[in-house]
């Protein structure tokens, strides 16, 4: 069993984090950073980020769990068929991993090969599904496996999507799906997470909730051009632009979201972009 | 119909680096309709090959360029201009030029690149609404195609890049599920909602496709 697994299980409020694979084959800096993570549960390894290539998502949560760091492998279905998927999953139990994250994946549009022919032979719950099937002994066709890998699948949800409803069927599928954890999208406003929270409550399903490191003004309007479902409001981005030294600001609203999910939610997921040496001040 | 456009002129000016004299065939459907390779556009294209110093030997605009029986007709009664020509440019989609390319020895440079099965949205502006997947949903989603109109096909609602209803991918479009969502309840059912879409049965849609008529049919 995942720590991520009991914890969640016991009630406890977890802490995840994130770490991108190299873009090449030195694996150095992420084990330096790894050794941050100070106070975390788990850390999530992305999977080409934003349609970014980088070395395998599977590969580097390979390496870091057999190193004693427990991680969530992130895989989405844009760069990989269902054949592709169900292999790579077997892979990922054969190095022990067993926290997963499914994703559709963000479009290749917005990555460095935008040329490249996107998958999606898959959707996330048909992913979840198909988790579901391995983990109970059989692949996609009804073939059993010659040993059954373990695995506890969480997927993603993006709280302030609009129209809620329509956002919240899908996660209801995701869950029927066997989704065991949610983790969010970045969030700022607590009173969309309680909403979200408040809709999952009857489904039984932990949510971790997506905390942003935001350095500037400019980063919060980057990423509010630039990056589907991330939505900083108005106030925050005046209080970064305003703020005489915009990272310590940008830590400091990550400590109140930190603060309010405590109350709110079952975790938080820090996004710190290659400032994981903040985490410490984050959770202070 | 099929959606195609003109190649850039450059890329064609090097197609035909080789040709100095040339037979142009057009297309009296789908081309002509998205105006790539009608009556005008093969007169168009000819006037800019004699600007290049190419001779043009002669022009047909066949009726529906994929019938492959009738380009082989259209092209014997024009068979002497075929026949002075060192190449042939065809202003049809894909499979257009393949049927032209399969009734002919001669080299056959397309001037065209194919895009999609376009829907006419009003005159001029194209849209693609179907992809053809051979596996059709179109019952359960209220008669919006998530195969093709969600930029990533999904078959099970929304990603999480779906921003007030608008798409990720291209924020001028609306996102697919929320269209197909609105108009379910409207109709006041659940449609796709109901259930866990499985995994799509791409074998349907293994390449290349061929279909017959069953006896009786035809
Ligand atoms: S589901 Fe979409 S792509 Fe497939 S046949 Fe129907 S309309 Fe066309
Ligand atoms: S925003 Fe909607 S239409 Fe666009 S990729 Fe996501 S689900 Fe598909």
């Amino acid at each position: 069993m995942s720590y991520l697994s009991e914890q969640l299980a016991d009630g406890q409020f977890v802490v995840t984090a994130e770490i991108a694979p190299p873009k090449g084959t030195n694996l150095a800096p992420a084990f330096d950073e790894a050794k941050k993570f100070v106070g975390v549960t788990a850390v999530n390894v992305t999977d080409n980020q934003g349609a970014n290539m980088r070395l395998s998502s599977l590969a580097l949560a390979a390496r870091l769990q057999q190193s004693g760091t427990e991680t969530i492998l992130q895989l989405t279905c844009r760069d990989r068929n269902r054949m592709a998927l169900q292999s790579d999953l077997l892979g990922a139990a054969s190095f022990g991993i067993e926290n997963l994250l499914l994703l559709s994946g963000d479009h290749s549009k917005f990555g460095d090969q935008p040329d490249a022919r996107p998958v999606f032979d898959l959707d996330s719950v048909q992913l979840l599904d198909m988790t579901a099937g391995l983990m109970a002994g059989v692949d996609m066709v009804g073939k059993p496996l010659n040993g059954v890998p373990r695995f506890f699948p969480g997927a993603a949800a993006n709280p302030v999507a609009e129209p809620f409803e329509l956002m919240f069927q899908k996660v209801a599928k995701k869950v029927e799906s066997g989704a065991r954890f949610f983790q969010t999208q970045a969030v700022f406003e607590r009173r969309a997470m309680e909403r979200f929270v408040n809709a999952m409550l009857p489904l039984g399903v932990p949510v971790i909730a997506g905390v942003l490191l935001i350095r500037s003004g400019k980063m919060a309007r980057f990423l509010n051009h630039n990056i589907p479902g991330v939505k900083v409001p108005d106030d925050l981005v005046e209080r970064l632009d305003k703020a005489s030294d915009p990272m310590a600001e940008g830590i400091a609203i990550a400590r109140e979201t930190v603060a309010w999910a405590k109350d709110v939610c079952q975790g938080v997921h820090l996004m710190t972009l290659g400032h994981e040496d903040k985490i410490p001040e984050i959770l202070a | 119909m099929i959606n195609s456009e003109l190649k850039p002129l450059e890329d064609l000016h090097r197609a035909l680096s080789d040709f100095s004299r040339l037979f142009l065939v057009g297309c009296a459907a789908c081309a002509t309709a998205c105006k790539a390779g009608g009556e005008e556009e093969v007169f168009k294209l000819q006037e800019w090959l004699m600007e290049q110093g190419k001779d043009v030997t002669g022009s047909v605009i066949i009726d529906e360029a994929c019938h492959i029986m009738r380009a082989a007709r259209d092209l014997r009664h024009h068979k002497n201009a075929v026949h002075e020509a060192d190449a042939l440019v065809v202003l049809a989609c894909g499979s257009g030029v393949q049927a032209i390319s399969s009734n002919v020895e001669k080299r056959v440079v397309g001037g065209l690149n194919s895009m999609f099965l376009g829907n006419v949205r009003r005159f001029g502006h194209f849209e693609e609404m179907c992809s053809l997947c051979g596996d059709c949903i179109l019952n359960e989603t209220a008669g919006i195609c998530p195969v093709t109109t969600c930029a990533k096909g999904l078959l099970n609602g929304p990603c999480g890049g779906m921003e007030d209803g608008h798409c990720e991918v291209d924020p001028e479009i609306d996102c697919a599920w929320r269209l197909i969502y609105e108009r379910l309840q409207t109709q006041q059912r659940q449609g796709v909602f109901a259930r866990r879409v499985p995994p799509k049965n791409w074998s349907r849609r293994r390449k290349p496709g061929r279909y017959r008529l069953k006896d009786g049919e035809s």
